[in-house]
């Protein structure tokens, strides 16, 4: 590492040097020099799969049950010395990286085995009669380590200045709890691999971590079809808007304005990603509409504006068979409702109305008068707040105006440049797209 | 969750009642006999160790209640099978040996299958019978090989690594005989290679089937030092890698419906004929089935069948009826330009934009790439099918139709792909 800082050098300093004086020091008496090794390797070969398998995340790896095995097995020095094996992973790493890893996993080890001799276990094999006191002591050891752990690689992170210290707006207690509760269930897992130790021999290990490995492995696959799940949703969005070169980026920029409402009103994360679906399809019925009638300039007549009042349904008729989009669905069909009751397709008014419907219904007109159309340009940022705020319990639900004022004020928001339209042969009409049509009729009469 | 739709390329229309092979009902056969045989022989001579019986069947009941449905189509109860090898593997609880036959382990095994089962029938899913009945028949295989020769190995010696390379190469081995079922059973129901349903099945099984084994092995030895305890203890585990393949199969599910109702965008739009994409996407997986394709290949070409058409949201005005077979050569080779361009746009299916580029090339292909890949001659044919047949399920229709395709083959379309088209649309009680 070029360019770390002193306090960092420091850190990393006192933190090696701390383990080194520990393995140093001993006392060693206790420790079965076999098992110790056998522990060791594992521990990096668990430790280097775990990379391997996982790449790139921080978190707690099943190889941490190897480490707490020592505990039990091999006492706290043997538990340092097996922490501080992790320098020899099998990976591309620099050096002070590898000797941090190996002084943060080395402390936490001794201090966990010391925890655990203190509230009565033994170093060894457990026998049967151990059992189920053992248990108690242990978690507390469990506990400890990954205490540790978190406040050592946290105090890098800290001397770094890659972190500061900050009171967060909300605490996200759900992924903080998930990843606690799993360096738990990993650490007392430790527990029985010490326990079978005598019966199964050093391959427990590699029988408990199989599971676990594969579990990380399909986790991956999970994730990387999500990511792709994603892209993929997003890309076919802005396939339907491409004939119009004024409504590019409408769709991502309507799910990120509902993402940020949706956050803003303290939904959890899940229904978050919903807002931004409902955002993201609203408008994907409008392929429905005949292309005239959306290119047409001047005032519509009856019957066009109602084929373009079609288009929310055209939309559900599209989407209603994916089963995630689950509440988005009734945002993609209502998000021309009024809150009087004046909106299509069914002229629902007020709480009757669909949540998911009001929040993409503001997060859509925001947009709208942000970006610039065929027939105007674009609005500030804050006119298009007041506008929003003048129709703010006629059109739109005043909660999710107030939230999504919050959320602009807080993470400002970027207006679209328009980059000159290109002479593709394709792409050759500007559609004024359909919720235009509404907002056109509050807009036109401020005015007027 | 998952047994709402089939997954990835197991459209429930090939599975004709006329024409089912042989296997499927030979597996179940063989377990129904295998199960209620060893149920009467347990009750005659009464079961070992009742407790220990009990503690293994709910284990196995519970595993099966959990059980998931695996992308392709595949069920599976990784916590019922980890239990079941365990109790044919377990050895010593304590320090009390057990002596139960491989008979019992059966009938125990058996009746946890089915209660664990009862539930979900009486929610109206069935199980897939054939996976069920491999489920049982490879447990018995190992039952009957291991228990007869459990005296020999005991995990007080020293020679706890014998009876561990032991169970690890039954486990390996019934995984690979558990595959060659699968296999049949899959080769039957799409019209396929057994060769190739093989290879896929191993790959399929492999990773979960470790875990599996892994965790079946362990809760088995680790029961001398736990006793009965080791169930749980061993169980979460594996519980972590079931919850991790639940959640992939879904979203795979997911991606799969997401494409599904997106590539019905055009049909709205007034670009295709309603239903198309839909058409053409079942009928290019009987032909890729027909033709020996990989599961992986099924998958990406039912993706690029779904949204082939989807470089036609960039024309101005619709071509009539959406027919691409009457748009002129070049007009058709933009679309599908257009269409490849928007598809790589995802960054995560290039292979499919590749299909779906190349899908109006001649069989011999034009450039300097030689030809198209399988995917896009397949495309080429069902495509111009669906276009000039429709929703016609007209027998006259479609025979001249496909004459008219036939006589293009030496130069248009892939002689053997309209040969495989022809013998899907041919086979009886088919929809086709």
């Amino acid at each position: 590492m070029r360019a770390l800082p002193v306090a960092a050098r420091l850190y990393v300093g006192l933190v090696v040097l701390g383990a080194t004086a520990v393995m140093v020091l001993g006392p060693f008496d206790g420790i079965d020099p076999g098992t110790l090794v056998l522990l060791a390797v594992l521990f990096v070969v668990a430790e280097s799969i775990s990379t391997l398998v996982h790449r790139g995340k921080t978190g707690i790896s099943p190889s941490s049950s190897a480490s707490l095995a020592a505990v039990v097995l091999v006492g706290p020095v043997g538990a340092a010395i097996v922490g501080f094996a992790s320098c020899l992973i099998f990976r591309r790493q620099d050096l002070v990286k590898r000797l941090f890893n190996g002084g943060q996993f080395a402390f936490a080890g001794y201090a966990a085995g010391h925890v655990f001799q203190m509230l009565g276990g033994g170093v060894g094999v457990p026998d049967e009669d151990a059992f189920p006191w053992i248990v108690l002591p242990f978690a507390v050891a469990v506990l400890a380590y990954s205490l540790l752990n978190s406040l050592l690689v946290a105090g890098l992170l800290w001397c770094l200045g890659a972190v500061r210290i900050q009171r967060p707006r909300r605490v996200m207690w759900r992924p903080l709890a998930t990843l606690e509760l799993s360096s738990l269930g990993y650490g007392m897992l430790g527990l029985f691999i010490a326990a079978i130790w005598g019966a199964v021999g050093p391959f427990a290990v590699l029988l408990v971590l199989i599971p676990l490995f594969i579990a990380r492995w399909a986790f991956d696959q999970y994730v990387s079809q999500q990511r792709a799940h994603d892209s993929t949703l997003a890309t076919l969005c802005q396939a339907v808007e491409t004939k119009d070169y004024y409504t590019r980026g409408h769709c991502m920029r309507v799910a990120k304005a509902a993402g940020m409402i949706a956050d803003e009103l303290g939904m959890s994360a899940e229904r978050v990603q919903t807002m931004r679906y409902a955002g993201m399809l609203h408008d994907i019925g409008k392929l429905g509409v005949p292309t005239k009638i959306l290119q047409k300039a001047g005032k519509l007549t009856e019957d066009e504006f109602a084929a373009i009042q079609l288009h929310p349904m055209r939309g559900y008729e599209i989407v209603r068979e994916i089963d995630f989009l689950d509440e988005a669905l009734a945002g993609i069909m209502h998000h021309h409702e009024r809150m009087d009751g004046g909106g299509y397709p069914m002229g629902l008014a007020g709480e009757e109305i669909p949540e998911a419907a009001r929040l993409v219904s503001v997060a859509d007109v925001f947009d709208c008068l942000t970006s610039t159309r065929s027939y105007r340009t674009a609005w500030s940022a804050e006119d298009a707040i007041i506008e929003l705020r003048r129709c703010a319990g006629t059109q739109f639900d005043p909660r999710m105006v107030e939230a999504l004022v919050r959320a602009v004020d807080r993470e400002g928001w970027e207006v679209p440049d328009l980059v000159e339209p290109d002479e593709d042969e394709c792409v050759t009409h500007h559609e004024p797209e359909a919720p235009a049509a509404s907002v056109r009729v509050a807009g036109e009469t401020t005015r007027s | 969750m998952t047994e709402a739709a089939p997954i990835a390329p197991a459209p429930a229309r090939t599975n004709p009642p006329h024409r089912i092979g042989l296997t499927r009902p030979l597996i179940i056969g063989l377990a129904v006999l295998v199960a209620v045989g060893t149920l009467l022989a347990t009750l005659v001579t009464g079961f070992d160790q009742p407790q220990v019986a009990l503690a293994f069947g709910v284990l196995v009941g519970l595993g099966e209640l959990a059980r998931i449905t695996l992308p392709g189509h595949r069920e599976v109860a990784p916590i019922a099978s980890a239990a079941a090898i365990a109790y044919a593997f377990l050895i010593t609880i304590g320090t009390e040996s057990v002596s139960h036959t491989a008979w019992q382990v059966i009938a125990v095994v058996a009746v946890g299958l089915l209660l664990g089962e009862l539930p979900h029938i009486m929610v109206g899913q069935s199980p897939h019978w054939g996976d069920l009945a491999r489920r049982l028949l490879s447990l018995s295989v190992l039952a009957l090989v291991f228990r007869p020769i459990v005296g020999f190995v005991g995990p007080e010696g020293e020679l706890w690594w014998v009876s561990l390379g032991l169970m690890a190469g039954l486990v390996v081995m019934v995984w690979a005989l558990d595959s060659v079922a699968a296999a049949a059973i899959r080769a039957d129901r799409l019209h396929t290679r057994f060769r190739v349903t093989l290879r896929d099945e191993m790959r399929a099984q492999l990773p979960i089937g470790m875990a599996i084994g892994a965790s079946g092995i362990l809760m088995a030895l680790s029961a001398y030092v736990m006793g009965l305890a080791a169930l749980l203890v061993f169980t979460a585990p594996l519980l972590v890698t079931q919850v991790a393949f639940r959640r992939f199969a879904e979203i795979r599910l997911t991606y799969l419906q997401t494409v599904r109702a997106l590539s019905r965008v055009t049909e709205v739009g007034g670009y295709v004929e309603t239903g198309h994409s839909r058409r053409v996407s079942e009928l290019s997986q009987a032909v890729g089935c027909e033709l020996g394709m990989r599961e992986s290949d099924l998958l990406e070409l039912e993706y690029a069948a779904l949204m082939h058409d989807i470089g036609q949201l960039s024309l101005r005005d619709p071509i009539p009826s959406g027919a691409t077979v009457l748009a002129a050569p070049r007009e058709q080779r933009r679309i599908a330009e257009l269409g490849s361009a928007v598809i790589r746009e995802t960054g995560v299916l290039d292979s499919v934009a590749e299909l779906v580029r190349r899908q109006c090339e001649p069989s011999a292909g034009d450039g300097d790439d030689g030809p198209p890949p399988l995917g896009s001659r397949i495309i080429k044919v069902t495509n111009a099918f669906d276009d000039l047949v429709g929703e016609s399920k007209d027998a006259d229709r479609t025979a001249a139709v496909l004459q008219r395709l036939r006589m293009d083959t030496d130069h248009e379309y892939d002689g053997s792909v309209v040969d495989a088209l022809s013998a899907v649309l041919n086979r009886p009680a088919s929809r086709w």
